[in-house]
């Protein structure tokens, strides 16, 4: 139905004598939220990292956005966004700053950055506080700024890193539903996670185990598969096997 | 160009934000600069000194004149016997007593052989030999005025001493050229090291590296800034030194700036270079201090003259890019020397910043497999 946006073939990745990706296959849709699970260290990041061109597969081939990472890494760097767990945005500039400098190394001109910025914080009710440091905000504000900065050159894909770890569960919520608009608008959405019930909002999900992908499929077609109630079930029966 | 000039605008924002950054870029150059050339000085005024005169006759009484009005000395204490010298160093503080044998004037008329006896106080060695030293000078110019006097060829050979390219041996010469290289590698090589490392501690250097901005094109925005910033301190420097402290500048400040900019480009090297091994703000200041400062400080000809050093010193101080720097310096500040003169030196700096250009690169490819 969709052309894929992302498709990864046989990549593995292999530090000295440890495989962190070990023959991984999968294509995500256009607009698509793809949810990617795993334990810690079970090979989701170096996935994540080689996907967005920070990190050069062993073997394999994998192109995004049309364009082979490997051999095209500026291209595809210019059509996704990227959104860390660890940081969201330089707290001693204000939003305005952090917002026009985004805009500015993705190459948006003034007039496009002004007004989109515009209509994004205007969006989230607070284009007010423009002139506030990023530093006094709360971490919900911070978050979802961030989405929303990731997000402004307008990307094909965008790259979430557990993006919503300690957040509150209202804020939680009010983040999928970015989530979802972007989606709607036809930006995809690839996105790492611990919070279970956050995989069931995704369109279909990746359950990755010391390397290998074990699972994938849409969440209810997964619960079926595993005779499971929810997706922490799931995720419990492939992750930890043997405490089964 | 434009992603360029807005990485710079982001960095320059960083650093006007920062008190503590701000403080260390303007008001430590001028602290220091004031530090060295006001309170380190090695010249000597009003040391006070106790006199033991043995002799009490006319020649020995125009010695002790001639030492009081030399501006040196303060005569504190006239002593009556050799025990109590001790107490004059102790519990009076003096800094030298000068003792008069008994029977001077006669035993210089008669004996050709008069005798005066410096004690200086030790525990401070550069100030006791400096006191002795003046003392010295001023006895053997009285002996040489008495000489002639009495008609006497007592005076074979007549030292005769000039001190070029600073006559008054004024210790602030030396502090500016150390001052310069000091500043320099803070301002560059640290803050620039801390900079980088802390875009690596928080995460945003990954953002950044997944952004299409290319990752020279990341260092030389977080660099520019840095650049600019230690231009204005080299400045701000010789505008003091030369102001305020008098400080000739002889040779060609074109040459001069250049220079300090060449410095700057090795200090920054060496402060990226260090952000590419260096794990966190912490690691990158420590390394910063101790790799960078503390032999700035005392390998660099600086404050200790590298020609006194042991063998092995001396030779590790040929590692240090301060050192060829503040040769540089003073030779184009103080000797009004042109290019022909240093471009030994000029070289040596520019293969180190190669060097650490180069060490940064294949650092930084290594991390990116």
């Amino acid at each position: 139905m969709n052309e894929p946006v992302i498709s990864v073939k046989n990549l593995v990745k292999r530090f000295g004598n440890f495989t962190a990706n070990d023959h991984l296959n999968f294509h995500v849709d256009k607009g698509e939220i793809f949810g990617f699970l795993g334990a810690n260290g079970a090979g989701k990041t170096t996935a994540m990292r080689i996907l967005s061109g920070l990190s050069k597969s062993t073997e394999g081939e994998v192109v995004v956005a049309g364009y082979n990472v490997n051999t095209h890494p500026e291209k595809v760097k210019q059509n996704i966004g990227y959104m860390s767990q660890k940081f969201s945005l330089f707290e001693d500039l204000t939003i305005w700053e952090n917002m026009r400098f985004f805009a500015a190394i993705y190459g948006l001109s003034t007039a496009v950055f002004k007004e989109r910025a515009q209509m994004l914080l205007n969006k989230l009710g607070i284009f007010h506080e423009k002139d506030r440091l990023v530093g006094e905000l709360s971490l919900g504000w911070k978050q979802k700024l961030a989405f929303s900065v990731a997000i402004l050159h307008r990307p094909s894909i965008v790259f979430l890193d557990e993006p919503t770890s300690g957040v509150d569960p209202i804020t939680r919520r009010q983040f999928w539903e970015m989530i979802y608009q972007a989606s709607a608008e036809g930006i995809t959405v690839f996105v790492t996670t611990h919070y279970m019930d956050e995989a069931e909002y995704c369109n279909r999900v990746t359950i990755m185990v010391d390397g290998r992908i074990e699972a994938l499929d849409t969440p209810a077609a997964l619960k079926k598969q595993f005779a499971a109630r929810n997706m922490n079930e799931v995720f419990l029966t492939l992750a930890r096997p043997n405490n089964q | 160009m434009k992603r360029f000039t807005a990485f710079v605008r982001k960095e320059f924002l960083h650093i006007f934000r920062d008190s503590r950054t701000m403080l260390i870029l303007f008001a430590m150059p001028v602290v220091q600069i004031l530090i060295f050339g006001f309170v380190i000085t090695t010249e000597i005024s009003d040391a006070s000194i106790a006199i033991l005169d043995k002799s009490k006759n006319e020649m020995t009484r125009e010695i002790t004149a001639k030492l009081a009005s030399s501006g040196y000395y303060n005569i504190k204490h006239l002593l009556h016997s050799e025990n109590e010298i001790e107490a004059a160093f102790k519990r009076d503080r003096v800094k030298m007593v000068v003792v008069f044998e008994p029977q001077f004037s006669k035993r210089f008329y008669a004996d050709k052989q008069a005798s005066v006896q410096l004690i200086a106080d030790a525990s401070d060695a550069n100030s006791a030999r400096i006191l002795t030293n003046y003392a010295e000078g001023i006895i053997t110019s009285y002996q040489n005025s008495k000489n002639s006097d009495v008609g006497a060829v007592a005076k074979p050979i007549e030292t005769q001493v000039r001190m070029f390219y600073n006559e008054n041996l004024d210790g602030v010469f030396m502090s500016v050229p150390g001052i310069m290289a000091m500043i320099l590698m803070l301002v560059s090589a640290m803050m620039t090291s801390i900079s980088i490392t802390k875009e690596k501690e928080f995460g945003s250097m990954e953002v950044l590296l997944i952004s299409p901005l290319k990752p020279f094109q990341i260092i030389l925005g977080k660099v520019t800034p840095y650049i600019l910033l230690a231009f204005v301190n080299v400045l701000t420097i010789l505008a003091m030194g030369y102001w305020v402290f008098h400080v000739p500048i002889r040779g060609s400040l074109f040459l001069l700036l250049g220079e300090s900019m060449l410095f700057t480009l090795l200090a920054l090297s060496l402060g990226i270079f260090i952000s590419t091994v260096a794990q966190n703000q912490m690691v990158a200041m420590f390394m910063s201090m101790f790799a960078l400062m503390l032999p700035t400080i005392l390998l660099s000809g600086f404050i200790y003259p590298v020609e006194n050093m042991p063998y092995v010193l001396q030779l590790i101080s040929h590692l240090m890019p301060p050192k060829w720097f503040i040769i540089i310096v003073k030779s184009v500040m103080l000797k009004g020397n042109g290019i022909m003169y240093v471009w030994k030196e000029t070289l040596i700096l520019m293969s180190f910043t190669l060097l650490f250009v180069g060490l940064s690169i294949k650092k930084f490819q290594v991390r990116l497999k």
